[in-house]
Parts: C-alpha cells; sequence; structure tokens
C-alpha cells in the first residue's frame, strides 16, 4: 500500500438555497487515520464527504487533499485538481450505484480499463483478485439485479479499490442494508484499514465506529461539536447536544 | 364562388322570362318537368386554369371556360347549377358516393371511367402538348426525350400519364398542373406532357418554356353522371348540341383560346360509346403488385433515411437542452418547439417549392433545388429529430444522478461517462417509444405525394382511380403497410418486456 495522505479542511462552508449545511468546519486528518463522521441527520455528515472529492463544490473555506487544494467560491475548481483528488481518494455510496448494465467484473474494470488505459485482460484479472478479496470470487459475471445489497456493496468497494486509492471516502454504506448483511460489508472495511487504507466513513453503525474507528467527529448543524478518540468522546461528550444524541442512538 | 352566386341569381329570372315568352313547346315543357333543387356539380379550382379557377382580380369568383360552359348549360336547361369544390383525382369516387350530381372538369373519356359513370357527349377535343424549357436543345419531340432519358411531368390518372407509360418514358407525377411546369423552369424535370388547354394557359406566355414537338393523342372531355342518371345525361347531351348548333360552344372557346379545327368534329356523329370501344382490356394482380412494391420500397427508403437522420440529429439537440448552458438551450428549444409545431406538410412544401424561390431570387438557384427525394428525407429527418430529441432527453433524464457521481468518483470524465454509463442505459428507455415513432413515421412518408414522389400510398391512389378497384387494391396496400409495421410494433413491445423492467 502507498503511502497514505493528509487531509485538511479549513473554514468550509455551504448553503443550499437558505439552509446553511456547514457552517465553517475545520477538521485535520491524520494520514492514515480512521476517521467515523457521526451525528442527526442533516448535521452535514454526507456534505462534508461529497465536499471532499469534489462532487459538492462550497460556497467557502478549503479543503487540502495531500498536494491538491480546493477552494471553495463561486469558480468551480480545477478539473484537474478534482480528478486527482478522486484518484487518492474514492468513494462508496449508501445505494451501491453499481452500473446495472456491467456485471460485477465489469464495474470493477470500467474505470481502469477507460480511464487508466488498462487492458481488459489486466483489468479483468485484477477484478478477479479484488472479487475474493471482498469475498465474491465466484460472482464475476453475476449481474447487480443477480446479487444481495451486501453483495453489491462489496462489488461497490471492490470498483473503489480497483483505482489504487489511498483511502475511501464511505457514504452511510451500510444503512440500506438488512442487519445481517450490514457486518459483511463492515469486515471487509474492517480488513482494508487493516491494510492501512485510510477511511472516512459517514455512518450510523456506532459500534463499528467504536471498534474501528481512530477519531469520532460529530456534527450537528453544519459544525465540529466533538472531535477525539472513540472513548473521550463516546464517554465523555463535551457537549450537551451530542450527549442526546448518543442516549437516542443507544435507547 | 361569385360565378355560382350569379348563375343562382339569374337563372330564375332568365327561366321565367324565357318561359314567359313561350319561347318553343319542348323548352316550355321541360323547364316544367324541371326539378327545382339545384344540381350539384363538382370540378377542381385549385389551380385550374383555364378549367375553372380562381378570377386573379377577385378571388371570391372562379373563372374557366367550364364555368362559362356550365352558365350556358344552365341557361339552356334552365336548371340552376351550383359548383362544388371537389379533389380532381377524387371526382369520379365522389360521384360514386353521389357527393354530386355531375362532374365536369377536363374529364378524359376512358374505358376504366366509362364502366363507373354515365359519360355525356363530349364537350371538347383535346390533345397533350410535350413543353420543355427555352434553352432545350436535347430533344424535339417526346421520342427524343425519352431517348435522352429526359423525366417528364404530369398529372396523374390523365392520358397524358398513360401515354408516357404506353411509350416508357421516365414521369413524375403531380397533382397540380401548377408545379409540374414549375419544376420545369427550377430544372427538375426535362418536359412537361399535359392537355393543350392547360400547356396554352400555363407554358405559351412563359418566356422560359417552349412547346415541343406535335400536337398528339387526341381525346375527349365529357361530363360524368351517375349510372342511373342516364335521363338527366340526355338531358346534357342535348343542351350540348343545341350549344354547338347554335355556335355557342366555339364562342366560349374562343374566348379562351381555345378553339381549334379538332372541335369541328365534336359532333360527328360517332358518339362516346364509339370512342370507347378504342378501348385496351382491365388489368389485374399481375399488373399492378410489381408497382405498389415498387411504392412500398420508395416508402421504406424514405422511412429509414429519414429515421436515421432523425436519430442521429435528435442526440446533439437532447445534449445541448441538457447541457445546462443557456445559448445552447435555447437554440435547441426554439429548434424543438418550431420543427413539433408546424405540419410537415408544410415544412414539405417550404423545402420542395419554396427554397428554389428563395435560390432564384439570391442566384444560389443550384444548391437549393432539393430533389423531391431529398427534401422528403430531410422534412422528415428534421421534424422526426424534434420528437427524437425529446425522447432522448427523457431516456437521459431517467437515469439517476447517482450513476453520474459514481462514475465521476472513479475519475470518468462526463463524456465518459455519457457514452459508457448512461447512453447504454437510456438506449432501453430510449428504444421502444423511438421504434413507435419509427412505425409512425412509416405512414406519414404517404405525405410526399404533395411533392411528386410515389410511394406505396400514393401508388395506391393512383392504381385504384384509374381501376376502380379500391376495395382490392387497398386491401393489397394495406397488407403490404402491415407486413412492414406489425414486425417493427412486436420488436417495440418486445424490447420494452426485455428492457421495460429495469436491472
Amino acid at each position: 500500500m502507498t503511502q497514505p495522505l493528509p487531509v485538511e479542511i479549513r473554514g468550509v462552508a455551504k448553503a443550499f438555497g437558505t439552509r446553511q449545511v456547514l457552517d465553517g468546519v475545520d477538521l485535520a486528518i491524520g494520514p492514515g487515520e480512521t476517521v467515523a463522521m457521526v451525528g442527526p441527520s442533516g448535521g452535514g455528515k454526507s456534505t462534508l464527504l461529497r465536499c471532499i472529492n469534489g462532487l459538492t463544490h462550497f460556497d467557502a473555506g478549503e479543503i487540502q487533499v495531500g498536494p491538491h487544494r480546493l477552494r471553495g467560491g463561486h469558480q468551480p475548481p480545477p478539473r484537474e485538481t478534482v480528478v486527482q483528488i478522486r484518484r487518492l481518494f474514492g468513494m462508496i455510496f449508501q445505494d451501491f450505484q453499481l452500473f446495472p448494465h456491467l456485471t460485477a467484473a465489469g464495474n470493477i474494470m470500467e474505470a481502469p480499463v477507460h480511464v487508466l488505459g488498462m487492458s481488459a485482460a489486466a483489468a479483468r484479472q485484477r477484478a478477479v483478485q479484488l472479487l475474493a478479496r471482498v469475498g465474491l470470487a465466484d460472482r464475476a459475471d453475476a449481474y447487480p439485479r443477480e446479487l444481495s445489497g451486501g453483495q453489491k456493496q462489496r462489488v461497490a468497494i471492490a470498483r473503489a479499490l480497483a483505482m489504487e486509492p489511498r483511502g475511501l471516502l464511505c457514504d452511510e454504506i451500510t444503512s440500506a442494508l438488512d442487519p445481517e448483511l450490514k457486518h459483511e460489508v463492515l469486515a471487509v472495511l474492517e480488513e482494508l484499514k487493516a491494510d492501512g487504507l485510510a477511511l472516512i466513513v459517514v455512518t450510523h453503525e456506532l459500534g463499528f465506529a467504536r471498534r474501528s474507528a481512530d477519531r469520532i467527529v460529530v456534527l450537528d448543524g453544519g459544525r465540529v461539536i466533538e472531535d477525539g478518540p472513540p472513548p473521550q468522546v463516546f464517554e465523555q461528550p463535551q457537549t450537551e447536544r451530542a450527549r442526546r444524541f448518543f442516549q437516542q442512538i443507544l435507547a | 364562388m361569385a360565378t355560382q352566386r350569379t348563375i343562382v341569381h339569374a337563372i330564375p329570372a332568365l327561366v321565367g322570362l324565357l318561359t314567359l315568352a313561350s319561347l318553343g313547346m319542348v323548352r316550355a315543357a321541360e323547364s316544367a318537368h324541371a326539378d327545382q333543387t339545384p344540381l350539384r356539380w363538382a370540378a377542381d379550382a385549385e389551380g385550374g386554369a383555364p378549367y375553372i379557377f380562381k378570377d386573379p382580380e377577385n378571388p371570391e369568383r372562379n373563372i374557366g371556360f367550364e364555368v362559362d360552359l356550365a352558365e350556358a348549360l344552365a341557361e339552356d336547361l334552365g336548371r340552376e347549377i351550383e359548383f362544388v369544390q371537389y379533389q380532381f383525382g377524387s371526382l369520379v369516387p365522389g360521384l360514386q358516393r353521389r357527393d354530386f350530381d355531375l362532374a365536369m372538369n377536363g374529364l378524359e373519356i376512358t374505358p376504366d371511367r366509362a364502366r363507373v359513370v354515365r359519360f355525356s357527349h363530349p364537350y371538347y377535343v383535346y390533345t397533350l402538348q410535350l413543353v420543355a424549357r427555352a434553352d432545350e436543345t436535347r430533344f424535339h419531340s417526346l421520342e427524343q426525350c425519352r431517348a435522352v432519358g429526359g423525366v417528364v411531368g404530369t398529372l396523374e390518372d390523365t392520358a397524358a400519364e398513360r401515354l408516357l407509360d404506353e411509350l416508357q418514358v421516365r414521369k413524375s407525377i403531380y397533382d397540380g398542373q401548377v408545379e409540374p411546369y414549375r419544376d420545369l423552369e427550377f430544372g427538375r424535370l426535362d418536359a412537361v406532357l399535359l392537355d393543350l388547354p392547360i400547356a396554352l394557359y400555363y407554358a405559351q406566355q412563359n418566356p422560359k418554356l417552349k412547346f415541343v414537338g406535335p400536337r398528339r393523342a387526341q381525346g375527349y372531355y365529357a361530363i360524368a353522371f351517375q349510372p342511373q342518371d342516364g335521363q338527366l345525361a340526355d338531358q346534357f347531351d342535348a343542351a350540348l348540341q343545341r350549344l354547338a348548333g347554335r355556335g355557342r360552344l366555339r364562342q366560349i372557346y374562343e374566348k379562351w383560346g381555345l378553339w381549334n379545327l379538332d372541335q369541328t368534329k365534336l359532333f360527328d356523329p360517332r358518339g362516346a360509346d364509339e370512342i370507347l370501344r378504342q378501348a385496351e382490356g382491365r388489368w389485374g394482380m399481375a399488373d399492378y403488385l410489381p408497382l405498389l412494391l415498387r411504392g412500398a420500397w420508395v416508402t421504406v427508403q424514405l422511412a429509414v433515411l429519414s429515421m436515421l437522420l432523425a436519430v442521429a440529429l435528435g442526440l446533439p439537440i437532447a445534449l445541448m437542452r441538457l447541457s445546462g448552458r443557456w445559448p445552447l438551450q435555447a437554440a435547441a428549444t426554439v429548434y424543438v418547439e418550431f420543427f413539433r409545431g408546424i405540419p410537415v406538410l408544410l415544412l414539405l412544401f417550404f423545402l420542395y417549392y419554396g427554397l428554389p424561390a428563395i435560390g432564384a431570387q439570391c442566384g444560389i438557384k443550384s444548391w437549393l433545388n432539393l430533389s423531391a427525394y431529398l427534401a422528403a428525407v430531410l422534412g422528415f429527418g428534421l421534424n422526426y429529430a424534434a420528437y427524437e430529441s425529446e425522447i432522448y432527453r427523457a431516456g437521459i433524464g431517467s437515469i439517476p444522478a447517482g450513476q453520474w457521481e459514481a462514475a465521476a468518483s472513479l475519475g470518468m470524465s462526463r463524456t465518459l461517462t455519457f457514452r459508457r454509463i448512461v447512453l447504454p442505459q437510456a438506449i432501453r428507455v430510449i428504444l421502444p417509444p423511438m421504434t413507435n415513432d419509427f412505425i409512425a413515421l412509416f405512414k406519414d412518408t404517404s405525405l410526399v405525394s404533395v411533392i411528386a414522389l410515389v410511394e406505396l400510398t400514393k401508388q395506391y391512389q393512383i392504381l385504384a382511380k384509374s381501376s376502380m378497384r379500391y376495395v382490392e387494391i387497398g386491401l393489397a396496400t394495406a397488407i403490404l403497410y402491415l407486413v412492414m409495421s406489425v414486425p417493427l410494433g412486436h420488436l417495440a413491445r418486445d424490447l420494452e418486456k426485455r428492457w421495460g423492467k429495469g436491472a
């Protein structure tokens, strides 16, 4: 695994219409650090994640990923920068977003072949290896509609890994899954962390967060209200709002 | 219609006067018998000079030698004759449907027609006149024209068309008598073969055109009645005899520059029946099927080429509308609204007749002078591109934004995403309605007869009119359409079934 990179978020703000979704977020993530972002819905977690890889353009502040910097404002960021950042951080979505007209292997091969210019044979070999890594060695030729939700999400992870990123942005990737399927996805994430991949995870799985994350960040009202190692944040939250949030979740 | 109004007003007064003056016992007796409802006379006044046409000085009024003749006949018979506008090509079936009492509109006596209508004594002897451009040097007769591969324009189901078929001259069929001479001027035709009266009126005064070769193929115009109206027809025969005897016919023809020595033969003892005996036999399935198949082939070509153009043009228009850049969006929206909003018929007319006129004005004549074929493909292609672009737009819009985002997160550019991810999925949404449009286009191509292209429907009209076998040939034509469209319909349903459920 190549060297992980730091991510630095400074004063990022974003409004959708009159609703201020991010209200000056500052966050520094060390190289290879696994961060779990939690908090009530509407708190800005997913938006922040999408700002990091340029899917959402923010109004103010800046985000630095390794040597690449995105600036907020009217001017959309240079395509080149966005593409570079997306190479460093892959993204996994809540609703998988597999390409329905391609097989599992086809989904994984798509970007290596058409973006990196890899040969189809080499990409296929890589796809099969990646499928084995997420426990789906025998499903290479299955279409997405033939896979369960957990399997789909694992294919989506393999697809992101095919571009050899330094980390993954995971946007509530188990929320659409039945409880018994969640663990197979979370298990894959834990292995990736063990392999040294930086994970920035938006999640409601507090158990997973406590077990696997190096840091817990609580977002509410577009601001970071808690930030620290899991025991500290879960057991001695600094704010009343965070305390209430944990009580509700654990109740 | 002012002429008709004049007739309507003048006749009762005249009849009264004549009766009061006791102008002969026979006449008085006829008037007494006369039914007082006006006789309905059908003709086509659309570009129909010198037979019947709109008075250039007063479009409310119809003039022409047949208007004068109708007036004279009404006067002689003591009965009102009322004009009814009717498509020339449909006069005979219209008569069979009893839409009117008589048809007088340069109808030639032909054996096919004589089988289904009762013709009066002929009222005019016509000949055919070949007309070419004034600078034409390649030919001096119809035969020479054929030898140089010239295309000759004419009206459908006329003696002229039959002569061209007989001599196997390449022909182009028109609905009206103005358009062939226009196309001759534009250089789309090499010559026009039509009845002398038409040539006299439309071509003789035109310095760009000239008469070529001798007049040929003498024939007769007669008034057509329903077969069971023999008595009425007899009255008209007698009236025509009287008008000829009094020199009234000659007066009318001289007024319109149509009098010639041919007309003296009119009241030879040889009547229409005898003329009919020169008839050739009727034709059957083996004769018309190849013609229908040729028409069907034109239909297929037009539909396929137009659809290819529409499908190719529709995509960039849809992409412009989806681009989010306002000048592109505005241009595409204007295109779609414009071509969806105007009738294809109008577009075809404009492309075929309008563009050459503009070209002539601007001195860029040649390349605006589209062939009928090109004009048809372009017209349908432009029109259907508007519809196809909307189908593309709906199809592309049906792909969730998440697919774009997932591809973007993998480093794929928008173009690559569109080509590899969005379009292959959208195709499944796009193809079924597009196939339906193709079926619709298939049938819409029948509109091209207005620009002198003979496809399947037009071929049907021509064959049915000249043989009077509307049902039999109609069925054959319908079967040909179904053979082409039903498999397409099945394909559309299959595609929907296979892809409609989504993945």
